[in-house]
C-alpha cells in the first residue's frame, strides 16, 4: 500500500468517522442521497461498505434547513404559528398544539372544555394519517407497493376532514393560542364517524396483507435491534422507543387536553427490531380510533376559545357591533400580545415521539427564543448504531420503520 | 415543587453550588459550567434522569455577562419528573466540557449549538457544523445575527446594489 493510494481516496472531513480500512481503500465510501427515493426526504448517508455489509452510516442532515426558529423570533406569538406548520409536514396539527399549549403556559391562558376535546380528535386523526403515510412508505420501500395506494386512499379521507373544518388539507394553524381558530361545522361529527366506521376493517386489511407476509418478515424481523439502553441514551421516543420495551407515553404519563378521560393502552413490544416498530405502529392507529370514539361521544358544548380577549381575537361575527372587539383586533394583530420574560418548556406526543417546545418571552410581543425538540431529530442519531453490520437493503428497511420527516430534523 | 426534586436540588446546592429557582412548575438549576459533566453523570446514575429530553442554547446579546444559557432538559421515566439545567456562558469563547459521554443525543444537540451559537464544547468526537453548510460564516441564531441580508433592489439602486453581490460578474 503506498501512499499515493491514501491520497486518492475521499475520505475528508469524515476521517474521524470511518474505520481505518477505509484510508487504505479496503472498504468502500458510498454516498446515499441527498436524493434518493428510499431515504424519505432529503437525506444523505455516508456508508461505508465491506461488499455490502455496512461498516459505518454517517447521516448527514440539513439539506430542508429553513431557519424556522430563526424566523419565529422575529414574528408576534399569533403569527408565528404559521410557521410551526412546516415543521414536521407529516404532523401539522400536532406541532400547532405543542405551539399552542406552550404559549399557554407562558401566559397562563386557559383553554375551555370544548377546544379540547376537538384538539384531542384533530390530534389523534393526524396521528392516523401520519402513521398512514409511514406504513404507505414503509411498504414502498419493502416492495409491497399496494400499501401506498391503499393507505394514501384513506388518508385522503381525513385530510378531506381538515379540509371540512379549517379549509386546509394540511397546513391548517387550525389550533391557536386559547382554543382553536373556530368551531367545526355540522358535518364534521359524521365525516369522524365515518372514519371511525370504516378504519378497523381497513387496518385488519392492512394486517391481512403485511403482518404474516414472508417476505416482509424475512426482511425484517432481527433487523435492526435498538436495545432499551441505546434507545434512553439517544433520547429515542415515540414508536421506536415503546417497540423498545419501554412504556412511554406522555399522553398517559403526563396527560394534557384532557387526555386521562379516555381510555386507551400503550402499545409495547420487548424485540426493539424492525418489526417490532411495525406493530406498535399499527397497533396505535387502533388506540387511536378508540380515543377519538370517547372524545367524540363526549364533546361538550360551549365555546372553542378563550374569552381572554387580551390574548385571544375576538370573533370576525363581532367586529361590527362591538367597538371594544374592534379595538381587540386590531390592537392583537397589530402589535400582537406581551408575554412575561420567562421560560417554558411544554411536550406533547407526537407520531414519532417527544415533541416539545422550549418558548421565552422578554416581556415584549415576540419570542425571544423558540427551539423545537423535535423527535425525528435525536431518533435519526441513533442509526448509525443500529444499522452497522446490515446489509445496504436493510438499511432501507431500518430507515423506513424510523419514521423520520425531514422538515422535522432540519426546521 | 416535587419533594424529590428538591432532594436532588438540595445535594447539589451543596456539592456543586448550584442554585435553582421554581417557574410555571418547572425547577430550573444554574449549574457552573465546569461542572456540567459531573451533575449530568449524578443525576443519570444517582437519580434515574435517564433521557436527555432537549439541549439548546439562548442569546441574551447585548447582554455580555452571561451572554449565553446553555440548556439541558432532563427527564426521568422511572419517576416521571423532569428538571431542567442551565449553564451561563460568558461572551467572548463560550467553552463547555462536551457531555457526549455521558449522552449520546448529545452529540448532534451539541453540534447544533455549535453550529447556531457558536459555542465550543470541549473533546467533542465530531465538531462539524449540523445544519448549516460547513462553509458557513457565522452562528445565525444569535441575536446579532440579521435575519435576512438581501437588499431589496429598485431600478434607481439597481446597479449600485448589484455591484456588492458576491456573485461572479463578467
Amino acid at each position: 500500500m503506498t501512499n499515493f493510494q491514501l491520497e486518492e481516496i475521499p475520505v475528508g472531513p469524515y476521517r474521524h468517522l470511518v474505520s481505518e480500512r477505509a484510508l487504505t481503500g479496503e472498504t468502500m465510501l458510498l454516498n446515499m442521497g441527498p436524493q434518493h427515493p428510499s431515504t424519505h426526504g432529503v437525506l444523505r448517508l455516508l456508508l461505508e461498505l465491506d461488499g455490502e455489509t455496512i461498516i459505518n452510516c454517517v447521516p448527514e442532515v440539513g439539506y430542508l434547513h429553513t431557519g424556522i426558529e430563526k424566523n419565529m423570533e422575529a414574528k408576534s406569538y399569533i403569527k408565528a404559528e404559521v410557521m410551526c406548520d412546516r415543521l414536521d409536514y407529516m404532523n401539522p396539527l400536532g406541532n400547532n398544539l405543542a405551539y399552542a399549549m406552550a404559549v399557554e403556559k407562558l401566559v397562563e391562558l386557559d383553554v375551555p372544555p370544548r377546544a379540547q376535546a376537538l384538539r384531542v380528535i384533530l390530534v389523534e386523526l393526524q396521528r392516523i394519517a401520519s402513521h398512514l403515510v409511514w406504513l404507505g412508505t414503509f411498504g414502498l420501500d419493502l416492495a409491497a407497493m399496494s400499501m401506498f395506494l391503499y393507505c394514501f386512499r384513506e388518508r385522503e379521507r381525513i385530510l378531506d376532514i381538515f379540509e371540512l373544518v379549517s379549509g386546509q388539507r394540511m397546513m391548517t394553524t387550525f389550533i391557536r393560542p386559547g382554543g382553536l381558530w373556530r368551531d367545526v361545522p355540522a358535518e364534521f361529527e359524521s365525516a369522524v364517524r365515518h372514519i371511525l366506521q370504516i378504519m378497523p376493517a381497513r387496518v385488519d386489511e392492512y394486517e391481512a396483507l403485511l403482518t404474516k407476509n414472508p417476505l416482509l418478515l424475512d426482511r425484517t424481523v432481527h433487523i435492526g435491534i435498538l436495545s432499551k439502553e441505546t434507545a434512553l441514551s439517544y433520547g429515542v421516543t415515540g414508536p421506536m422507543l415503546r417497540a423498545s420495551g419501554v412504556e412511554w407515553d406522555l399522553r398517559k404519563k403526563r396527560p394534557y387536553m384532557g387526555y386521562e378521560q379516555y381510555e386507551f393502552n400503550i402499545p409495547t413490544r420487548p424485540e426493539g427490531d424492525t418489526f417490532a416498530r411495525y406493530i406498535v405502529r399499527i397497533a396505535e392507529m387502533r388506540e387511536s380510533l378508540k380515543i377519538i370514539e370517547q372524545a367524540l361521544d363526549k364533546l361538550p358544548i360551549g365555546p372553542v376559545r378563550s374569552a381572554n380577549r387580551k390574548f385571544v381575537p375576538p370573533p370576525r361575527s363581532e367586529l361590527g357591533t362591538s367597538m371594544e372587539s374592534l379595538i381587540h383586533h386590531f390592537k392583537l394583530w397589530t402589535d400582537g400580545f406581551s408575554a412575561p420574560a420567562a421560560s417554558v418548556y411544554s411536550a406533547v406526543e407526537s407520531p414519532r415521539g417527544e415533541l416539545a417546545v422550549y418558548l421565552e418571552g422578554n416581556g415584549g410581543p415576540k419570542p425571544h427564543r423558540v427551539f423545537w425538540r423535535t423527535p425525528s431529530f435525536d431518533n435519526l442519531s441513533v442509526i448509525s448504531v443500529i444499522t452497522k453490520g446490515h446489509l445496504v437493503a436493510d438499511l432501507i428497511a431500518i430507515l423506513a420503520s424510523v419514521d423520520i420527516v425531514l422538515g422535522d430534523i432540519d426546521r | 415543587m416535587d419533594s424529590r426534586l428538591e432532594k436532588v436540588a438540595h445535594v447539589l446546592q451543596e456539592q456543586a453550588g448550584a442554585t435553582w429557582e421554581e417557574s410555571r412548575g418547572e425547577v430550573h438549576l444554574f449549574v457552573n459550567r465546569k461542572q456540567i459533566v459531573d451533575v449530568l453523570t449524578f443525576l443519570r446514575d444517582q437519580h434515574e434522569f435517564s433521557l436527555l429530553s432537549a439541549m439548546t442554547a439562548v442569546d441574551y446579546w447585548p447582554q455580555e455577562s452571561p451572554r449565553f444559557h446553555l440548556i439541558y432538559q432532563l427527564t426521568s421515566l422511572t419517576q416521571n419528573l423532569s428538571i431542567q439545567l442551565r449553564v451561563a456562558l460568558d461572551d467572548g469563547e463560550p467553552r463547555v466540557p462536551s457531555a457526549t459521554t455521558v449522552f449520546a443525543n448529545a452529540n448532534w444537540r451539541e453540534r447544533e449549538a455549535m453550529d447556531m451559537f457558536g459555542i465550543q464544547f470541549d473533546g467533542h468526537p465530531d465538531p462539524r457544523r449540523i445544519l448549516m453548510p460547513t462553509d458557513w460564516v457565522g452562528h445565525p441564531l444569535r441575536k446579532d445575527y440579521p435575519l435576512g441580508y438581501e437588499e431589496p433592489q429598485f431600478t434607481f439602486n439597481f446597479e449600485e446594489i448589484d455591484l456588492r453581490k458576491p456573485y461572479a460578474k463578467e
